[in-house]
């Protein structure tokens, strides 16, 4: 995304990546059921790379565990992002590319809401609202120019 | 409750896609869906059972997100991310593209056709309403361009026998258009909605309006004496769990139908008792697992009363029928 252009935030600060998930016995038993928790959310996210940084979402605490809610039960799944900066322009591209990746490894009977975290953007609220719009993400994923950015942000590298 | 819905029928209508739109023919006799897959089908009656009638292909390069059918029944406009509409002419079984109405900068988000069966409307994601008009010839022509709303323009709807034409918006606001020498204005905005309002749609008279919206409410428009002045005359809130996709009020019966993001389809019926100017509208039926996915659509059949479709993310379009105990 960037190619050349002056970077919006050229000195993020950048977090620690948390350890890997130890498996507990009652995991790797395959006959007991297992709901989907807040971690496995996590994992799913938190390497998604930043548009404009070599660096995960999760470097850049744009993603925390404690602000993804999963409730198995009722099939829901919420999670909050945090802009780098207020005026991030890259917003909606890291909400979407969150969006994205859970829909494509969730099941479908979860609802995905994906938003800002209250208080952390200017354009919070319109945001939101365009996240939330089904009919223009799914307008939006059949851009074949934006899907390509978004599959980028997706892909995974070894870091 | 002593109503019920039951099921008739459910079919894998756009499988590995979702289904976003369902229209019944005038006479009720086919159904018509559209989808992520690109394809309108066409649904008929064999025995006791739907089946696939017809599938339109090559129409669209994107979704089709919407479909109407001429008051003749025997055209078919469909409305696609592609930014055109399709005209299909209906020949016996079978269905032919007549026409490609092109003009909308980006998604054209749905499309209706007026009683008289001569004008057609469409709107868009570039915040405007075209309405177009249809000579005997079958040619279409773009008679205005209405840019009333600021933000993606969801749905269009035609009063049922006046040329009164209504649209929903992103901008959480409903407006009212009428001709005026020649052209078509703007002639009153609805606010009362706090987020996106998907769709609309009048009942039998065309003195009321039923709205619904991404705020989880369903409101009711009356139009009273004066130039085009609707006012909210009633707000159904906390019925629905999310997002409120659509919203269809029977002609033949005045039950209201509502097609919500929670899965669920729910039927309304208005209280007779109410005064008019301040209806109260319950909770007749409702399943809460219509689909297993967000519902888009409902529509009721226009000549079988109680009977209903309905289509969801899933893929799946769902037959039910509303059973009231009399």
């Amino acid at each position: 995304m960037s190619g050349g252009v002056q970077l919006e935030n050229a000195n993020p600060v950048v977090f620690q990546r948390s350890v890997e998930r130890l498996l507990t016995a009652s995991e790797e038993d395959e006959d007991v059921y297992d709901p989907i928790d807040d971690r496995e959310i996590f994992d799913l996210i938190r390497s998604i790379n930043d548009p404009e940084h070599p660096l995960t979402l999760e470097e850049l605490n744009v993603v925390e565990q404690v602000r993804v809610k999963v409730h198995d039960a009722e099939s829901t799944v919420s999670v909050e992002f945090t802009p780098t900066i207020p005026h991030c322009s890259m917003a909606t591209l890291i909400g979407l590319s969150i969006k994205v990746k859970l829909l494509r490894s969730l099941p479908d009977r979860f609802k995905i809401d994906v938003c800002i975290t209250p208080g952390t953007h200017a354009s919070e609220e319109a945001v939101n609202k365009q996240l939330a719009d089904k009919e223009r993400v799914a307008a939006a994923l059949e851009n074949s120019s934006l899907l390509e950015v978004v599959n980028q942000c997706l892909s995974t590298r070894n870091i | 409750m002593k109503e019920a819905l039951t099921l008739v029928q459910r079919i894998s209508a756009h499988p590995d896609s979702r289904c976003w739109f369902v229209a019944w023919s005038p006479n009720g006799t086919l159904l018509a869906s559209c989808g992520g897959d690109k394809a309108v089908r066409i649904w008929g009656l064999e025995g006791d059972s739907w089946v696939c009638k017809t599938v339109l292909l090559d129409g669209h390069q994107r979704t089709v997100r919407k479909v109407a059918w001429s008051p003749c029944g025997n055209f078919l406009a469909s409305a696609s991310f592609d930014a055109t509409t399709c005209i299909w002419k209906k020949k016996n079984d079978d269905f032919e593209s007549l026409t490609v109405l092109e003009g909308h900068e980006n998604e054209v988000k749905c499309v209706a056709w007026a009683p008289s069966g001569n004008l057609l409307a469409t709107c868009s994601r570039d915040k405007s309403v075209w309405v177009w008009e249809v000579d005997e010839e079958d040619e279409y022509e773009c008679v205005t361009v209405v840019n009333s709303h600021t933000q993606d323009v969801k749905h269009v709807a035609w009063h049922p026998n006046q040329e009164l034409l209504a649209s929903a918006s992103y901008d959480n606001n409903i407006c009212i258009y009428k001709e005026e020498d020649d052209d078509w204005e703007c002639r009153a905005t609805l606010q009362g909605h706090t987020s996106t309002v998907w769709s609309l749609c009048f009942d039998a008279t065309g003195q009321r309006m039923a709205s619904c919206s991404d705020d989880r409410t369903v409101k009711i428009w009356k139009e009273f004496p004066g130039d085009l002045s609707w006012k909210c005359v009633c707000t159904l809130s906390g019925y629905h769990g999310r997002t409120v996709y659509d919203i269809a009020w029977c002609r033949l019966t005045g039950a209201l139908a509502t097609a919500c993001g929670d899965d669920a389809v729910r039927v309304f019926k208005e209280e007779a008792a109410a005064s008019p100017d301040e209806p109260v509208f319950s909770l007749a039926a409702q399943e809460t697992k219509a689909h297993s996915q967000d519902v888009n659509c409902v529509s009721w059949n226009p000549k079988e009363a109680g009977l209903l479709a309905s289509c969801s993310d899933s893929g799946d379009i769902a037959i039910w029928r509303f059973k009231e105990d009399e």
